[in-house]
């Protein structure tokens, strides 16, 4: 009776064999990125130390540490959060929460959507136009900031309205048929339960914006700068431009130093891709409902 | 009042012999529920007074549901459910009211699938009373007692008031959205098909507690079981296919003389 018939044997080598090809290219997906981490570790581990991260570029850049790209990027980072989170949440939560379905809503979401699309050379260009010139914030972290709010407010308006519409809809009317308001359910049931989601895509937000280049080159930040920003409306070095810079713009520079920089870029968005996905893994260990 | 409406008219003297004094609480006028083109419930007239537990039997799809989803204005919720006619509480047209959170706060809603909301089992009782104001722990702490004890809760949860509602088993989570929908201090209180999600037992004691509860308030109870309709009702409503088809005294549809013989074939299980 379950003696295995010749069919049989035939479908549990086919199945035998795509187990091992699926598996393959799935390791083929890690190589590159064990590659890369690899290579950086090998070519630039060498030039991380403390002194390295805490001093300024000297010589030129070819020697000396990344101190001021270091400092302005988590500035500029920081400014485009305080705009993005905001703006970006604030629409989210009227367009799962407020809007209706109609020409309207159909009409930002597209936006949203394109907005998602757009390169992020545009973007840039787009902020030299509205930020630098036009609203006269010259090459400043304020404009770059702007720039780079604009191109990840899509990512917070998808992340944000997916955990508000991850809230069972049951909820809201539970709320509403008591006599609560919209803004009063938002405030009390369905944000609360949402606001980790939001978290996480905030934190993949920052991953992102930390490595972004093109939009930042033309509107704040600055090939080299002998000093520290003091205010949004000043330039600055950023990490990502500067790895640029010595990569590609400076002879002379010891090779180990462009990995080295490299290292420090992908070590931060590595630390904020852990830091979500532990966040996530949490979340799921306290599931609500 | 709605003139030529025999209905209404029957049904008022059917309260009277019961209660002479019994004023109205909610008058339906006419009323015709659709959901686009759809028709499901048209022809409703009929008064529900003052401390009555009015029940409401019937087959699937026969717009019970739907008839409480417009006492409370859920129709706002969904864009393609249409409510016409009147429903008058307190005297006031419910669509002209423009203070609808009021009303919904005036009313206790419990449907069938049980909503623990993601709060703890405290929160979520003292979540009405907080929204109207109440800021006083001392006054929640006794509100939330109360309600908890009525529904039939609170022995289970009083040592975890603070774990989460959601995560209590279904028939608890439905007791929490019974002891919510009290938390409200409702003037009305509807309750559909409540029992589903909860053992037999408390469900006794829910009906106990209901019956006590009909000195303070008065109870709309949609109910797919006949017999606690008999248990419970005072006046029990018939809907059919979309029609109201009987308005009586609970034991009348049971025992004394109905309009159609429907209402007595579905009572006594022929059909439904």
């Amino acid at each position: 009776m379950f003696v295995a018939t010749e069919l049989n044997q035939q479908d549990r080598k086919v199945q035998g064999l795509c187990g091992i090809l699926f598996m393959l290219m799935t390791g083929l997906l890690i190589l590159p990125v064990l590659l890369i981490l690899g290579t950086l570790i090998y070519k630039g581990g060498s030039v991380i130390s403390a002194e390295f991260l805490f001093s300024e570029p000297t010589n030129g850049m070819t020697a000396g540490g990344i101190f001021p790209a270091l400092y302005g990027t988590i500035w500029l980072v920081g400014v485009a959060l305080l705009i993005s989170v905001p703006l970006g949440v604030a629409a989210a939560v009227y367009l799962s929460e407020y809007a209706g379905d109609n020409w309207f809503t159909r009409a930002i979401n597209l936006a949203i959507i394109n907005l998602a699309g757009v390169p992020s050379i545009v973007h840039a260009l787009f902020g030299v136009g509205a930020f630098v010139l036009f609203f006269g914030f010259g090459t400043s972290i304020l404009a770059a900031s702007l720039t780079l709010a604009i191109m990840t407010l899509p990512v917070v308006i998808v992340a944000t309205r997916e955990s508000l519409q991850a809230v069972p809809h049951a909820f809201r009317e539970a709320c509403w048929n008591m006599g609560a308001t919209r803004w009063q359910t938002i405030r009390r049931v369905v944000l609360p339960n949402a606001v980790s989601g939001i978290l996480t895509g905030v934190i993949l937000e920052v991953s992102r914006t930390t490595g972004e280049t093109a939009p930042i080159m033309f509107t704040g930040a600055a090939f080299f700068l002998p000093f520290l920003p003091e205010s949004v409306f000043d330039q600055t070095m950023a990490l990502s431009l500067h790895l640029y810079v010595v990569a590609t713009q400076v002879p002379g520079v010891p090779e180990e130093l462009p990995y080295g920089v490299a290292l420090v870029l992908i070590a931060i968005v590595l630390l904020m891709n852990s830091l979500s996905i532990a966040f996530r893994m949490w979340l799921r260990g306290r599931k609500k409902w | 009042m709605v003139e030529g409406s025999e209905k209404v008219v029957t049904a008022a003297q059917n309260i009277h012999t019961l209660r002479p004094d019994a004023r109205v609480k909610l008058e339906i006028a006419d009323l015709a529920i659709s959901y686009g083109a759809q028709t499901i419930l048209s022809d409703v007239n009929f008064s529900i007074y003052e401390h009555e537990i009015f029940g409401i039997i019937g087959p699937a799809n026969a717009g019970k549901t739907s008839f409480i989803k417009a006492v409370n204005r859920m129709d706002m919720f969904t864009s393609s459910m249409h409510v016409d006619g009147q429903i008058l509480f307190n005297g006031r047209d419910n669509k002209s009211l423009r203070n609808v959170y009021a009303l919904r706060n005036r009313i206790g809603v419990v449907f069938p699938l049980p909503v623990g909301l993601p709060l703890s089992v405290y929160d979520n009782v003292a979540l009405a009373p907080r929204l109207s104001g109440i800021k006083s722990k001392e006054k929640l702490d006794v509100i939330v007692e109360r309600c908890l004890t009525r529904a039939a809760l609170w022995d289970e949860v009083k040592d975890r008031l603070d774990s989460l509602g959601s995560l209590l088993s279904g028939g608890q989570q439905q007791r929490l959205t019974i002891a919510r929908a009290l938390s409200q201090d409702p003037e009305l209180l509807m309750l559909d098909e409540f029992s589903i999600a909860v053992d037999p037992v408390t469900t006794m004691r829910i009906e106990d507690v209901l019956k006590e509860l009909k000195k303070e308030v008065t109870i709309i109870l949609v109910t797919n079981l006949v017999q606690q309709a008999r248990r419970l009702a005072d006046r029990t409503a018939f809907f059919l296919e979309g029609k109201c088809v009987e308005v009586g005294i609970t034991e009348e549809l049971f025992t004394g003389t109905v309009k159609d013989q429907r209402t007595r074939d579905y009572v006594e299980g022929r059909f439904g």
